[in-house]
């Protein structure tokens, strides 16, 4: 048992007296984002020019080649991605932002060997200027409480480095000192909730499947991350691999099961790499097996993709896949703690949720409980995205205000041209196509489960869409109904048919075609379809129809009663108009309008014939005047 | 609270205010039902699966909110309400949504007035449909003669889905597509005639609207009727008249034959005989042929081969057990060939004018009829099948009365039956009868008691053991396919002890097929099954045997004995391998002409060396050399099924030709055989494209 | 000239060559049919045949065949034990797999919150209108490009994201989109055009 302990401490050993040999090491972030702004060009570039250097490069760090070496890794997703690619040199502690391929050399010759900072690459505030040098005092970060995304920084393909940052510490701890009693109290204790969207306390879960009579139980790892607008599982699939399988074992130990599956979507390819490569390592260093620790204890993994269906997130369409079936749900009660994959008691649960368990069980659940709030403790990723100055993957205690997020974290709201300026907030979309809008009244409402639930919203998945004063909340609401309605199995007619209906409303409203019996019907629909769904996809199907008709109904009715869309955005009911005062009548306009629509006499104010006009939109881009509205 | 307590120890729940005892009901569902309140619901079926797709059937439980109650287990102290305003509300959405996505011409539905949706929107006061109306217009598929797929019908409830698969164990439709798409079909959406399906008709049977019926014949029939030149003669199954009862509101198992033929008369049919003469008949034949099996220890066991559903399971999934199989034809052909055989002379009508119905229980039989190896000189044995609702439909698009009818006896001879003939359509009765035959013509005594009770029942599998002189013979009693298949594996991997195995498709026998009326549930089953061993007590002979007059028939027509030359002849068959429905087949030739033969040689997929390729070219060069490539559709059909020496299957036309173990050649003699083996699918080509 | 004897000989050689020529024409057929069905063998071997694993047995198949076609799926079905319409329901159901074949360059636009938010409507219109493509029929005539849209690629950070097969773009614009479209059909045309200059050569 001992020897087990023992042999974490040496391979911690191991990387600190390696890592210890290196003079510097080079991070670059090769989460998806920075991949596809080139992040791995910057990498291939460094190396060529260390190459042709005296300073050798060190790719994996092993005991006996990283002598006097500079050791470049690649991380996971960092979450800054609208500055990616981003390249962090330490032990100097400077972040580079939106860095390129030809700024390699320039690193290499002033950072590296020079010991100097590039300063045109250093993160400069868009509102008041101030350069910083690294991560600790930047607002995006520093109003951040990282402990999912904690370790973000680390080479998620060597396990040793997991090691060395107290990593499979806790599971060691569970195997050794704890019963799998001890192990659901404590996480009881810790008021832990599923950060999948339910919000189910994890540590009841667990309980309820131990206490399930079976001899094989299974742990099922829900990477199916697929509300469009969230990367925060895919982040640590990437980032942090062995966190998940930690946390897994936990479970697993904890319930008594012995076989666990980590389901990850198809459209995150590079994170069904790294998850497959660090079971392997954990395979290959003894974590996963046989004997667990010198326990009695045995546990191992299958990593299986997803096929392209949204509603497999949904815990018995998951377990459906992993069966080989179509993804449809089915009732519960039974849940899966007492009949899930192949009828046997299954724990199913969301990534993050997971990736926090080795958090817990090493530092406690009373130390875990101090941030957050009393009914939700602990922290949450968001993906915010959208029109705010500071796009990217945030974790922030529960609790926090969502003006902290918008303003102070994400540096503020934006109009279509990037620049921030804070008139235009109009509502914060949170919890995907299942979720609701926060309005301007809500900016300083602490955000967790509850408080989000009671207007209406819902935490979700976490992802959270930032619009500014141009967006048709109606469109939103549309926008999320064709998601969901394409996602819809099909199998229960309230969300297959129902969800259509709706859909099909929408459409009538934002094309002028709707009066007052729609408003009523897409009411009474949205009910229908949200008390009388079979899973939590239709449930919450209707969630944004609600809550953009309980806060934005002005808007709806503009369609409805007037057939106008007041942001202008809903093409079919534009109206295009030329403002008489500001046209210069320089007819650049009436020669590009592919209908001939536009009519006046030179130095006249022009005139655009509603008849023929096709809402195309050309003379708006053409006219140097803002002559044109309505479109 | 003291009224809970008391509830928790009372073992009840509340339902609508009113204290409801739990019994054995797996789910409230069944529970609110027993308790006088017929909640709704299209999806949930007790012998299948729950499935929980409708969400018709849900219900609000205090603390616990809304619920469906099909899935939830009954907890004592509960307190349900079936009917709140939200509720109400909700199914009445509910049904308008499945209806804006329904072919709603009713009228012209043949399930107008017995479909689920119809009734429920008028039970629930559905007088607008708000939606907008979005129907399907996909086409209907009337390619299988026994049922008629149109999927604008269909609610998407999965009952003919389950039913395929967990009842019957094949599963020859399912879900496709996601979503607002989703469909049930066949694989690729092909044709319901091209794929494994075994026109069991138990899909029809569950589903709740007019996605799935019965293919309706009876225009033909009336046409035939009103056809000056022709006469029409009807043969009416043993399970028809235990259940035609029920399209009129009568309980089920009351045996109503008299009543019918007097309305089939009143209708125009000239002459009405019974199947079960031919039951009779049918027991000539295999309680003969297998008294001559048993006593040479060959081709053991006999299983019978009445049900068309049966058969066609067997040449699709055992053909290895083919030669098992009585190779007597089921009562209905037996029928149709004596009867065309026979009547010419009796009635002075030429054979092209005769036309045989039979009123059927069964789907299958449809198919059954119009196999062309039951046609004479191109004409059908029987000419036309209905079921036991056509029928009933029939006899109310006259406006006859039915219930008010005085009974009318079957015509002579071929009305005249025992009561072992009658108990054909229960499960376990073929067994009893031919049981009835050989004991006593092994025993050489008369048979005092004729009951065998251990072969009757509901269960899938029934096994007996007789004592036969001293002899044991070991019986099984099949019902429902997912059974069949269990025991024919045994029986295929040589572990089974049976002399004598009986198969019926259909779960409780033919009293259960496809063409009955009404969702017949276990209860109603046993009380049709009881009507019929009722109706075999009360007649004057119970023994197939003592019907002297099929032994006159035999007299008169077939050399005076069962198993004779012409008996064989006129009364036995032989079966088809239809096992390459399954291979993956690659075109070779497209044929350019209407009516292309179809060509298809099996090739063994995981050998390199199969035989199979060759034998193909062959076939390929054969066509080329005469010029026939416009006339044929040559495929190789790809299989994943082992065994070096697997014989290759190769069709042609209509034919199988499923031995030709046709080895790569090795040496002359080789060389020889296989130019013999090629012999066989040449002559076949032959007898098909030379003209 | 020939005498009737070695004539008749002749003749039978030659009909016997011909015979072997186009016996030999339908065998490799034939044969390069069972190759086709090699690797699905070797895949359903690795997966143990096991009922359960379908998913992945159609994924590593459509991985090497591009698309499931229907006498593959009637092979995976069989081998399996499973009946074909069950396995053309999970085929039909996820959206990965695809039954008809796809361009060479498969695009996919991504349309989750962040893209939709940030314009990724007008990229989908200009691509497709380039190409002559639809949303019914998303591949061009000579199968080079195929578009589609897909629900959040989780790079919402760079909206609007585009995927050239496994190549991530992005923060791209309309115009953008083209460059990167044009480039490619460039790079097309001048292969083909090496491939004509080298036929001609030879």
């Amino acid at each position: 048992m001992k020897t087990d302990i023992i042999k974490l401490q040496e391979r911690a050993g191991q990387y600190k007296d390696a890592a210890a040999k290196t003079t510097k090491r080079i991070i670059l972030c090769a989460g998806t984002g920075c991949v596809a702004n080139g992040s791995l060009k910057i990498r291939d570039r460094l190396l060529e020019i260390l190459e042709k250097s005296s300073v050798k490069a060190c790719l994996e760090l092993t005991a006996d080649n990283c002598d006097g070496t500079v050791h470049i890794s690649k991380s996971g997703c960092q979450g800054f991605c609208q500055r990616g690619p981003l390249v962090r040199i330490e032990p100097d502690g400077i972040l580079y932002t939106n860095v390129k391929p030809e700024d390699a050399e320039e690193i290499v010759s002033e950072t590296i060997t020079g010991g100097k900072v590039i300063e045109r690459l250093l993160y400069k505030d868009p509102v008041n200027g101030k350069i910083y040098r690294g991560d600790d005092e930047m607002p995006f970060y520093a109003r951040q409480k990282r402990l999912v995304l904690k370790n973000c920084t680390i080479d998620p393909e060597c396990i040793n480095e997991y090691i060395y940052k107290d990593g499979y510490k806790a599971a060691a701890k569970a195997c050794l000192e704890m019963t799998p009693q001890q192990i659901c109290a404590e996480i009881e204790k810790s008021g832990l909730r599923g950060r999948g969207g339910g919000g189910f306390p994890t540590g009841l879960k667990w309980k309820l499947t131990l206490a399930s009579e079976n001899a094989k139980k299974y742990i099922i790892c829900n990477g199916d991350e697929g509300d469009p607008g969230a990367f925060m599982d895919r982040s640590v699939m990437e980032g942090n691999p062995h966190s998940l399988i930690e946390g897994m074992m936990i479970a697993a130990r904890a319930v008594a099961a012995d076989e666990g599956y980590v389901y990850v979507r198809a459209e995150y390819p590079l994170a069904v790499e790294r998850m497959r490569r660090a079971v392997k390592d954990a395979e290959n260093a003894g974590f996963l097996g046989e004997n667990l620790f010198g326990s009695s204890f045995n546990f191992k993994i299958v990593v299986m993709e997803g096929a392209g269906a949204f509603v497999c997130g949904e815990e018995t369409a998951l377990i459906a896949s992993i069966e080989g079936k179509r993804g449809m749900p089915m009732p519960k009660p039974p849940f899966p703690a007492q009949k899930g994959l192949w009828g046997k008691p299954t724990v199913i649960n969301n990534v993050e949720t997971l990736a926090t368990i080795p958090v817990i069980i090493r530092e406690g659940a009373e130390n875990y409980r101090k941030t957050g709030t009393e009914k939700s403790p602990g922290t949450k990723t968001f993906a915010l995205t959208g029109h705010v100055a500071n796009t990217g993957l945030i974790e922030v205690p529960f609790g926090t205000t969502l003006r902290e997020i918008v303003n102070n974290i994400g540096g503020g709201v934006t109009d279509e041209k990037g620049n921030v300026t804070d008139e235009y907030f109009k509502s914060v979309q949170i919890g995907g196509p299942s979720g609701g809008c926060l309005t301007p009244e809500m900016l300083d409402m602490p955000l967790d489960f509850d408080s989000l639930k009671s207007v209406g919203a819902m935490v979700g998945s976490g992802g959270l869409v930032v619009m500014n004063n141009k967006t048709c909340m109606v469109s939103v609401a549309r926008f999320f109904m064709q998601f969901t309605q394409n996602e819809s199995c099909g199998k229960c007619v309230p969300c297959r048919e129902g969800t259509k209906q709706m859909l099909a409303m929408l459409d009538d409203i934002m094309e002028g075609r709707a009066d007052e019996n729609t408003l009523i019907l897409l009411e009474k629909t949205a009910k229908a379809v949200r008390i009388g769904s079979l899973c939590g996809l239709g449930k919450t199907a209707p969630n944004p129809v609600l809550s953009t008709l309980k806060y934005f109904r002005e808007e709806y009715e503009a369609h409805v009663f007037k057939k106008r869309c007041p942001t202008g955005q809903c093409k079919a009911l534009a109206i295009p108009e030329i403002l008489a005062d500001k046209c210069k009548g320089c007819m650049a306009c009436a020669k590009k309008c592919p209908v001939g629509a536009i009519s006046g006499a030179k130095k006249e104010a022009h005139k655009i014939d509603p008849d023929k006009c096709i809402k195309c939109g050309v003379c708006k881009t053409i006219c140097r005047f803002d002559a044109v509205t309505g479109i | 609270m003291k009224g809970e307590t008391d509830m928790k120890i009372n073992n009840t729940v509340k339902i609508n205010g009113i204290d409801v005892e739990i019994g054995d009901e797996k789910n409230l569902l069944e529970l609110i039902r027993k308790a006088g309140i017929e909640i709704p619901t299209f999806c949930y079926h007790s012998e299948l699966s729950v499935y929980g797709a409708c969400r018709l059937c849900i219900v609000e439980v205090d603390g616990k909110g809304i619920m469906a109650s099909c899935s939830t287990a009954p907890e004592p102290g509960m307190v349900i309400h079936t009917d709140t305003k939200e509720i109400r509300e909700f199914r009445k959405i509910n049904v308008e949504l499945l209806l804006a996505n329904h072919d709603r011409e009713c009228p012209t539905c043949p399930k107008s007035s017995h479909c689920a949706l119809q009734d429920l929107g008028r039970r629930l006061g559905v007088e607008k449909v708000r939606f907008k109306e979005n129907p399907k217009s996909v086409e209907i598929d009337m390619s299988s003669p026994s049922l008629t797929r149109d999927p604008n019908k269909c609610v998407l409830c999965g009952d003919c889905v389950r039913v395929c698969k967990e009842v019957q164990g094949i599963g020859a439709i399912d879900f496709a597509n996601r979503g607002s798409k989703s469909c049930v079909a066949p694989a690729f959406n092909d044709n319901l005639a091209n794929v494994e399906c075994v026109n069991c008709g138990q899909c029809a049977a569950v589903c709740p609207t007019g996605a799935i019926i019965p293919r309706q014949d009876a225009e033909k029939v009336w046409d035939a009727i009103y056809d000056k030149d022709k006469i029409v003669v009807a043969q009416i199954a043993p399970a028809v008249r235990v259940a035609l009862g029920e399209y009129f509101g009568i309980e089920p198992g009351a045996n109503v034959a008299g009543k019918l033929v007097k309305a089939m008369k009143i209708m125009g049919f000239d002459l009405v005989f019974d199947t079960s003469f031919t039951a009779d008949m049918t027991i000539f034949e295999e309680a003969t042929e297998f008294i001559d099996r048993f006593k040479k220890a060959d081709k053991l066991p006999l299983i019978t081969s009445c049900c068309p559903a049966w058969v066609k399971f067997a040449e699709i999934y055992f053909p290895e057990l083919l030669h098992n199989i009585s190779t007597c034809k089921s009562p209905q052909q037996m029928f149709g060939s004596v009867a065309k055989k026979v009547l010419p002379a009796q009635t002075g009508i030429k054979r092209e004018n005769i036309v045989v119905v039979s009123v059927m229980p069964c789907t299958a039989k449809k198919f059954e009829a119009t196999l062309p190896k039951f046609k004479t000189d191109g004409i059908p044995d029987v000419d036309h099948v209905i079921t036991t609702v056509e029928i009933g439909r029939m006899i109310n698009s006259m406006g006859i009365k039915f219930n008010d009818l005085e009974p009318e006896a079957f015509d002579m001879p071929m009305g005249f039956a025992t009561g072992g003939g009658v108990i054909f359509g229960a499960t376990g009765g073929v067994m009893e009868a031919a049981l009835r035959y050989a004991v006593e013509k092994v025993e050489g005594k008369k048979l005092k008691n004729v009951d065998f009770k251990a072969v009757r029942g509901m269960e899938k599998i029934k096994e007996a053991e007789i004592d036969v002189a001293g002899t044991k013979i070991n019986v099984a009693v099949v019902n429902g396919l997912v059974a069949a298949r269990e025991v024919a594996t045994q029986i295929a991997q040589g572990k089974s002890k049976y002399h004598f195995v009986e198969v019926m498709a259909c779960p409780g026998g033919c009293i259960a097929g496809g063409g009955q009326p009404g969702m017949a549930d276990l209860k109603v089953r046993q009380m049709r099954a009881q009507g019929l061993y009722q109706s075999d007590k009360n007649m004057q002979l119970q023994k197939s045997q003592d019907n002297y007059l099929v032994e006159e028939c035999y007299k008169e027509n077939f050399e005076g004995c069962p198993g004779s030359h012409a008996a064989h002849h006129a009364l036995h068959t032989h079966y088809k391998n239809r096992s390459q429905i399954f291979d993956a087949k690659v075109p070779v030739i497209r044929g350019t002409e209407k009516n292309s033969v179809p060509i298809i040689v099996t090739i063994c997929a995981n050998r390199e060396d199969c035989p199979g390729h060759n034998l193909l070219a062959r076939v390929v060069k054969y066509v080329k050399d005469n010029g026939w490539e416009n006339k044929v559709n040559i495929d190789a059909a790809f299989s994943s099924r082992q065994g070096p020496d697997a014989p290759i299957c190769v069709t042609v036309g209509d034919e199988v030709l499923d031995s030709c173990v046709f080895r790569n050649p090795m040496n002359t003699e080789e060389e020889i055989r296989n130019r013999c083996e090629f012999e066989s699918v040449r002559k076949a080509m032959d007898a098909c494209l030379k003209t | 000239m020939l005498n009737s004897k070695q004539g008749f000989l002749f003749n039978s050689v030659l009909r016997h060559r011909e015979r072997r020529t186009s016996m030999d024409q339908t065998i490799s057929k034939t044969a390069r049919m069972i190759k086709h069905l090699e690797a699905v063998n070797r895949i359903l071997k690795k997966n143990n045949f096991d009922k359960a694993r379908l998913i992945p047995i159609l994924q590593a198949v459509q991985e090497e065949y591009k698309f499931l076609s229907k006498d593959i799926i009637s092979y995976v079905a069989t081998s399996l034990g499973i009946p074909p319409a069950r396995v053309y329901g999970v085929a039909t159901f996820y959206a990965h797999f695809t039954l008809e074949p796809k361009g060479k360059y498969l695009i996919r636009l991504c349309d989750g919150t962040a893209c939709h938010v940030k314009a990724s409507i007008p990229i989908l219109e200009a691509l497709r209108k380039r190409l002559g493509v639809t949303q019914e029929n998303p591949t061009t005539g000579d199968m080079l490009f195929t578009v589609e849209t897909v629900s959040c690629l989780g790079a919402c950070g760079l909206a609007p994201v585009l995927v050239i097969n496994d190549e991530v773009h992005g923060q791209v614009t309309p115009e953008h989109a083209l460059e990167l479209l044009e480039k490619i059909i460039e790079k097309e045309k001048n292969a083909v055009a090496d491939e004509l200059t080298k036929e001609v050569a030879q």
